[in-house]
């Protein structure tokens, strides 16, 4: 039955073009413009999917971006798989392939179906009611369930091949829709001379003079005016055309946020494309010109395949070339069910009645439908469907008079294939909502439409309220025109009210037929027995009528409860054909009015967004900045592995290749590593230490304020250990800090502390001192930092050095002296993280290399040990040495961690000196830092894991506190570990437990200095 | 994304620029002196207004400078900005 549904002639639809694609394994026929909904109509394809909940069976119900129902995976090849695409969005192309959802095993038989005949079970608040108890049952049981039976589409589970740009731009006036109101105001806007920009969601501009069949405009059929205005626009330098570009999120001052689907619906995308683009414009002005989506009425067996909007089906039939079916009844609240209707008739349907909800029917439209023989009844509802994968039957019953809650009498059952019904339109004010606008209830039309704007931008047509097409044309062209001049005189940065456009000269005769306001909100009225019917209200979440009264007599009152409770709205259509039903149902339930109920918030995106294009190009190599020292490419040239600390990529240790041809794992490598720094000498690169060079008259002054320590008399040529505090007491950050000059310090701070250290210093200067004259820059990336640790330290970097003396007595430790090293000037720093006699070379990071590389030649003979982050980690660890982030957590002062030496008593003020005084701070059961030993000697605790000192307690077993560092130490020949443990010092000697899941195990409180403990070693 | 408004630099976008709490908190001339509600008052009491907040700001992706606005915490609209050491302009308290 190839395109039995058909239409001889007629639609935007490229006749010529053939295009053959598959849906669920099976190949059918289409043409060029269709999407993927209208062949599948033209194919009588209506079953598309199974509903969420209630596996019911599924077909359209809309034509464009607000389908709640035809939701189908498409998929290029296996990395190219797109669940959840609206087959109404979707553009044919040849051999697209596509495949239903939520069925299982077939669509025709689903096994979920069940669901719908056990459906007295699954009510409102469903989730909330069943899955609550056992806690455990719902990781095992539960969840598995319902992922199983319910849910979307499914994600590849390749990555994505395809690339996503992202792109700034910036207009006078951007319009967003290209409906009749859109293109007026881009006209206008455009005219004037403004920068415009015209987006659409749609594969083609024009709205809804897509689907006309009869209007005209200016003398013209309305078709040609498209056609002749799109050509006007396009030949503009001005103005920029984006079609298939949806609008979806609104931020403040005017930033929209754009996604272009460039490749979507083409069947061999170029490589030089990419698959989507995101636009973040910066409009001086908006314009809205989003138009209206039409209501569904809310009758039961609603959802049987072939119920379809009015207005939708009139696209197919008109758009596409796609009829609906052979006989429709159509049920209507508002004249658009005969416009509709005649538009039918003219394409070869029959149209077998008109249900009107309307007690009285008057009217050009439905006078026209009378004249054209049509079967309209007034004061009619549909109480229900027959027919089980497609309608075969509607069940009309007249209403008995009063008002539509009234009881209805009994039911005849008209054969037809498909039932269109239309509640109305609501104006489609989600971006308007989104740029916080204030909405206003319009009792005369019975709909939210935008009031108070806060975004310079402004609604026009439809999405207004506007009816009547030479309305909203007129509309449209002088909002475009206020929005152009206004962009002239715009202050920048601004927002707020827009002003009313005055009255445009322009006129645009028009003959269209004028739906008005008419239509219906809530659950249309039937006399069947609750208990057995279904009503929908949104599709897509399966929440019926019946659900939302249950929900109120369950006493939720605020729609925003409503909503979450029975999750109606909640779908990936957030309710764009479901909200305003539900205001009406909830209402009628409550007895108030519909404002008096408020409304849901419209947040983005307007229709669901890809993973891929908020990603753009930041992913893989590219998702953060690689910061590299200038020793890094040496290191991966000798087999370093990496860890990435902050940005930065760190030589974590360099493995050796074993004589067996594979190489050392990191244990090995960091027992060898760890042994030849102890023994002998290791180099290792600390060029990732943060460095701030501190200058100015008032530099030491100003140290001494940021810093606990004494600065003013350390000499120039001193090395000082600095702790920096915030001003609530609590370790910051530390370093070694050198003094170079009275008015100058080299100060250096933890890898990846650089930024927060300087911005703290920067928020003191600037805000608090900004009498003291210092300066403060960044020198992180122009020092090289290559640290040489053991001891024949000295005599490895003794002959490379001119003009500094490193003899002991002329160079002693925690020193620094300004020379050369083969010629390139240094800063050289007798220093130690390890314990060890150690220095620090800082150069000039272009030399880096060179000089690395010089030393290590040098330390040939010494059996020099380059080594990495995890040795320089152990290391230190069995000196005691604290890594703040790592033995600290912003919640421990310098005494906490053994540094109370380095807090300056005498100095009469320091940031977080007033916060140590608190008698919090010095309480004697603060946790402070201890060792641990194990009694198995081999066993390494987990960082992390809880000290308690009886695992046997009741629960909740007190917490003592935690392992913070925990190594093997192949020098010592054991673990190690330091720890944070309430009153640790005093518990110095003593055992307390660290539970694991498997075990408890026992330690030791001990020094926390596990190697040479008096620091003999450190002066060589 | 707002678009704020530097005292030095000009209108700029939002991710140029880094809140900074609060403004107008001076760092006491001598904490020593302070009893210790007092400091903690200073430490960590602000005002969080609905309505007109002073606050600190610093363009920390442009001049680097800290600076003061006047925001509405309802609307989340800037009212003014200026530079720090400046006194607070006398707009009310509610930018409504
Ligand atoms: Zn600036």
């Amino acid at each position: 039955m190839t395109n039995r549904f058909r239409t001889h002639s007629g639609g935007r639809i490229d006749r010529g073009a053939p295009v053959s694609f598959r849906f669920d394994g099976k190949t059918y026929s289409g043409f060029k413009g269709d999407t993927l909904a209208s062949a599948l109509i033209a194919n009588g394809v209506h079953l598309v999917g199974r509903s969420f909940k209630y596996h019911r069976p599924r077909g359209f119900i809309s034509a464009g971006s607000d389908e709640p129902n035809a939701l189908v995976n498409v998929a290029r090849d296996a990395a190219r798989m797109s669940p959840n695409l609206r087959a109404t969005q979707v553009e044919l192309y040849e051999g697209l392939k596509a495949s239903s959802q939520n069925r299982w095993p077939s669509l025709g038989f689903d096994a979920g179906a069940a669901n719908d005949f056990v459906s007295p079970f699954l009510p409102a608040g469903f989730y909330y009611k069943t899955f609550m108890w056992p806690a455990g049952a719902w990781k095992r049981f539960y969840e598995p369930k319902i992922r199983a039976m319910a849910g979307l589409g499914v994600a590849p589970t390749l990555p994505d091949p395809d690339r996503y740009t992202q792109n700034y731009a910036y207009c006078d006036v951007l319009v967003v829709g290209a409906g009749p109101a859109g293109l007026a105001a881009a006209l206008a806007a455009a005219a004037g001379g403004a920068k415009v920009w015209l987006v659409d969601e749609q594969a083609e501009l024009g709205g809804s003079l897509l689907a006309e069949r009869t209007a005209t405009i200016e003398g013209k059929p309305a078709q040609q005016w498209l056609a002749d205005t799109l050509a006007t626009l396009a030949a503009m330098d001005n103005v920029t055309l984006l079609p298939r570009t949806t609008a979806f999120a609104y931020f403040p001052h005017n930033m929209i946020a754009l996604a272009e689907r460039v490749t979507e619906h083409l069947a061999a995308p170029g490589a030089d494309l990419p698959r989507e683009r995101l636009w973040q414009l910066r409009a001086r002005e908006v314009v809205l010109a989003t138009g209206a989506l039409e209501r569904p009425l809310v009758f039961p067996d609603n959802d049987r395949p072939g119920v379809l909007l009015a207005d939708s089906a009139r696209t197919y039939l008109n758009r596409y070339g796609a009829k609906p079916g052979d006989r429709a009844v159509i049920f209507t609240a508002c004249d658009a069910g005969y416009r509709t209707a005649l538009d039918l008739a003219a394409g070869g349907v029959a149209v077998v009645a008109v249900a009107d909800l309307r007690r009285e029917v008057h009217g050009e439209l439905p006078a026209r439908a009378l004249a054209a023989g049509i079967d309209v009844r007034p004061a009619t509802v549909v109480t229900g469907t027959t027919g089980r994968l497609r309608v075969s039957g509607a069940r009309l019953a007249k209403i008995k008079g009063g008002p539509s809650v009234d009881p209805v009498g009994a039911s005849e059952t008209i054969a037809c294939d498909t039932v269109l019904m239309s509640g109305g339109f609501t104006p489609s004010v989600h971006l308007f909502s989104q740029s916080r606008g204030k909405l206003a209830w319009d009792a005369a039309s019975g709909a939210y439409l935008p009031g108070t704007s806060v975004e310079r931008e402004r609604s026009a047509g439809a999405c207004r309220g506007i009816t009547g097409l030479q309305r909203v044309l007129e509309d449209g062209y002088g909002q475009g025109e206020a929005a152009a001049k206004a962009s002239r005189d715009a202050a920048s940065p601004a927002r707020g009210a827009t002003p009313p456009p005055g009255p445009s000269a322009k006129t645009f005769p028009a003959q269209a037929d004028d739906l008005g306001t008419d239509g219906f909100i809530g659950a249309t009225p039937h006399a069947r027995n609750p208990a057995f019917t279904k009503a929908f209200v949104d599709w897509q979440n399966d929440v019926t009528a019946k659900d939302i009264t249950l929900a109120t007599r369950e006493g939720f009152r605020s729609i925003e409860h409503v909503k979450r409770y029975t999750t109606t709205g909640m779908a990936t259509d957030q309710g764009k054909t479901s909200n305003m039903n539900t205001l009406g149902i909830v209402a009628e339930a409550l007895g108030e009015s519909v404002p008096k109920i408020g409304l849901t918030t419209f947040r983005p995106p307007f229709t669901p967004t890809t993973f891929g294009l908020f990603a753009g190009a930041a992913r893989g190599d590219q998702f953060d900045p690689v910061r590299k020292t200038a020793i890094h490419d040496w290191a991966a040239e000798h087999g370093a592995a990496f860890e990435d600390v902050s940005l930065w990529k760190r030589a974590w240790y360099f493995p050796k290749a074993l004589p067996d041809g594979r190489r050392e794992d990191l244990h090995a490598a960091v027992g060898r590593e760890c042994k030849a720094v102890r023994s002998s000498v290791g180099m290792f690169d600390a060029s990732t230490l943060g460095k701030i060079e501190v200058v100015g008259p008032d530099a030491a002054e100003f140290m001494n304020r940021m810093y606990t320590n004494a600065w003013a008399k350390l000499e120039p040529g001193r090395l000082r250990y600095g702790v920096m505090l915030r001003e609530d007491g609590f370790v910051m950050d530390d370093g070694v800090v050198g003094r170079m000059a009275p008015d100058r310090f080299h100060v250096t701070t933890t890898t990846g502390g650089a930024p927060r250290v300087l911005a703290h210093m920067e928020d003191y200067l600037q805000t608090e001192w900004p009498d003291l004259d210092v300066w403060l820059t960044s020198t992180t990336e122009q020092w090289a930092v290559i640290a040489v640790q053991g001891p024949k330290a000295r005599e490895v970097l003794a002959p490379l050095i001119e003009g500094i003396d490193l003899a002991k007595e002329a160079f002693p430790h925690m020193s620094v002296r300004e020379g050369t090293i083969l010629g390139v000037p240094t800063r050289l720093f007798s220093v130690s993280f390890t314990g060890e006699l150690g220095f620090e070379v800082n150069v000039p990071a272009q030399y880096g290399r060179a000089v690395w590389e010089a030393i290590f030649a040098a330390g040939e003979r010494f059996g020099i040990t380059p080594y990495g982050t995890e040795t320089m980690h152990v290391l230190r660890a069995e000196k005691g040495y604290i890594i703040v982030g790592q033995e600290t957590d912003g919640t421990q002062v310098p005494d906490d961690v053994n540094l109370g030496w380095a807090v300056g008593k005498a100095k009469k003020d320091f940031v977080g000196k007033r916060s140590l005084a608190r008698a919090a701070m010095s309480a004697p059961d603060r946790k402070q830092l201890v060792g641990l030993r194990t009694t198995d000697p081999k066993l390494v605790l987990e960082e992390g894991a809880q000290i308690v000192a009886d695992p046997k307690a009741p629960v909740p077993v007190p917490m003592l506190g935690f392992v913070t560092s925990s190594y093997y130490s192949a020098v010592l020949g054991h673990s190690i570990a330091l720890a944070v443990v309430k009153g640790g010092r005093a518990r110095i000697g003593t055992r307390l437990s660290v539970p694991m899941p498997d075990r408890v195990i026992e330690v030791e409180i001990v020094e926390p200095v596990f190697y040479d403990p008096k620091g003999d070693r450190l002066n060589g | 994304m707002l678009i704020i408004d530097c005292p030095w630099c000009g209108a700029r976008p939002e991710i140029e620029f880094r809140y900074g709490g609060e403004a107008h908190i001076a760092r006491p001339a001598d904490p020593a002196a302070m009893s210790d509600q007092e400091w903690a008052d200073f430490l960590y009491n602000r005002t969080n207004p609905k309505g007109l907040h002073a606050e600190r700001w610093r363009h920390i992706h442009g001049c680097g400078r800290y600076f003061n606005a006047v925001r509405d915490t309802v609307s989340d609209f800037f009212v003014t900005t200026y530079k720090a050491g400046e006194p607070r302009p006398d707009i009310g308290e509610s930018g409504k």
